[in-house]
């Protein structure tokens, strides 16, 4: 049964293997991970490149189903059988938008696969857009948009359906500093009006002490596994440009980094020797 | 404009070279060593298009030119709506696609104009026959591209839609068709042309009417004007069907970036 003491989202014993081609040794990405979200918490997950963060992000949505171990959304397990995890928002790192259809159709999609009626639909959807910033931008075409309004336009895709959790998988690696800073903000302002849980994969250590409660730093793969949690207590609301600055933020941008250095130069070994 | 204008000076060109070159008497003969084997080998320019508008005039050419046409659009429209689906299915079963992949690829790799006398035995003298081979012709075009298209839709984009809670139908209908539309479009292009070639081929196998038939019917008394006349207006033709799948693209395909179109926010 759902209840609201259980935290949102919960990995327990995480193992993902995967099968190699060719009759080589299977490859564990991901072993015994155990990872919670608490209710309203906004949870920042960093590690180094292809430490398997993203397989992590993609058993908590259901869309990859672990080798062993389990999640649970609000104490309810989620079964592969059920398909997706339903009370979960995604955002994805690539372009996830379709490119067939207007900013308009895009940000309806989601309310159209659940059969609500066009008309109300499409008055939410222009609500969403004057959120994210793009009133009157709602007939172009993704190619018609800067990689920021397109990236604006996935955000109000997922939050138009209000899911409990927000899993974000790098969704602003791709931008420039400065509109990445500019969509961290509005990230945080959006957060901050309804407070959903959010699980963040970021391999920036600055963005995840800006935006999180937590932060929680990967190992380097094969078998990644979390290997330290850090509770991020700065003020909020936060400016994500200005708190950078802040002696806190330096201190536990030092003693986070202490432990995560060390990960990251394995994983460059790693990747030099392959 | 000035690209229209030296387009025009090249057809002006080779038409003055075919008449320059076939035109009994007009230079001394190097090759032919009579005046009118030219003329009879490769036809007069003047005398095609004489043919041509003769041919509208007395309305003669739109009995068979409508023959041509109905079979050209049956075997493009049936052959394109089997490729789809048939396209569809397979990308979309994993199982059905491995156990029939032998055959499809053997059926591919046959001359299929083969076919046609075959089908000239069961489906008659009548336009079915050449409808026939213009859908075996067309199929595979479709087919390929249908499934190669719903193959490579991106990963991502699926994931998404199934995060936004899509159902399976609802993927194939807002996912993979959309995404397919772009290799359909791409391959209706060459479609067209196959089913011209496959109604025209018909035609040349036993027919009583229809554009190919007055070709065969011209070539039977080395009348090669009319043969000439005879193709040049299944080209036109061809270019104006082809130009109408183009302009059907734009239509639907509003949402994809043009190479001139660079206008961003």
């Amino acid at each position: 049964m759902s209840n609201d003491q259980a935290p949102a989202l919960e990995l327990a014993d995480i193992t993902c293997r995967f099968a190699a081609r060719e009759g080589g040794e299977p490859y564990t990405a991901v072993a015994n991970a155990t990872l919670a979200v608490a209710k309203g918490e906004f949870v920042s997950v960093v590690g180094p490149t292809g430490c398997g963060k993203s397989t992590l992000l993609n058993v908590a949505a259901g869309l990859l189903e672990p080798s062993s171990g389990s999640v649970s959304v609000f104490g309810e397990r989620l079964a592969a059988s059920q398909g997706v995890n339903r009370r979960a928002g995604y955002m994805f790192q690539a372009d996830a938008l379709m490119p067939w259809r207007t900013g308009l159709g895009n940000v309806v999609a989601g309310l159209e696969f659940r059969g609500v009626a066009p008309a109300e639909a499409a008055a939410k959807a222009d609500e969403w857009l004057r959120r994210v910033g793009l009133a009157g931008f709602g007939d172009r075409y993704p190619h018609q948009m800067s990689g920021g309004m397109r990236k604006r336009l996935a955000l109000a895709q997922t939050l138009i359906l209000s899911p409990d959790i927000l899993l974000m998988d790098e969704p602003f690696s791709a931008l420039d500093v400065q509109t990445r800073q500019l969509m961290e903000n509005e990230l945080l302002a959006l957060w901050a009006e309804d407070r959903k849980s959010v699980l963040f994969i970021t391999h920036d250590l600055e963005e995840a002490i800006a935006l999180s409660d937590r932060v929680v730093v990967l190992s380097a793969g094969p078998g990644t596994r979390p290997i330290g949690d850090f509770k991020v207590e700065l003020p909020r609301p936060r400016d994500v440009s200005e708190i950078r600055m802040t002696p806190a933020f330096l201190d536990l941008h030092r003693e986070i980094w202490g432990v995560m250095k060390e990960e990251v130069l394995k994983a460059y070994q790693r990747q030099k020797a392959a | 404009m000035r690209l229209r204008i030296l387009q025009l000076w090249v057809l002006a060109l080779l038409v003055g070279v075919w008449y320059v070159l076939t035109a009994p008497g007009l230079i001394p003969n190097f090759y032919f060593e009579q005046d009118n084997r030219a003329a009879f080998f490769f036809g007069e320019p003047q005398k095609v298009f004489w043919v041509i508008v003769d041919w509208f005039a007395t309305g003669e050419i739109f009995r068979h030119l409508a023959i041509t046409l109905l079979e050209t659009a049956l075997g493009f429209v049936i052959g394109s709506a089997f490729g789809l689906g048939i396209g569809l299915w397979l990308a979309l079963s994993p199982t059905a696609s491995a156990v029939l992949d032998p055959y499809i690829k053997g059926f591919n790799s046959m001359p299929r104009v083969v076919l046609a006398p075959i089908f000239a035995v069961w489906f008659g003298l009548g336009i079915w026959s050449k409808v026939a081979l213009g859908v075996t012709l067309v199929f595979f075009v479709v087919f390929f591209n249908v499934y190669q298209g719903v193959r490579e839709v991106s990963p991502t984009l699926l994931a998404n839609a199934r995060m936004l809670g899509a159902s399976p139908r609802q993927l194939l209908r807002s996912i993979y068709l959309p995404s397919a539309m772009s290799w359909v479009f791409a391959s209706l292009h060459n479609a067209v042309g196959l089913a011209f070639v496959g109604a025209v081929v018909g035609e040349y196998l036993g027919s009583a009417q229809g554009v190919g038939y007055l070709i065969l019917q011209a070539e039977g008394t080395f009348d090669i004007n009319t043969v000439f006349a005879g193709i040049l207006v299944l080209t036109a033709f061809a270019l104006l069907l082809d130009s109408a799948v183009g302009a059907a693209e734009r239509r639907l395909m509003t949402w994809q970036p043009r190479a001139s179109e660079t206008e961003k926010v």
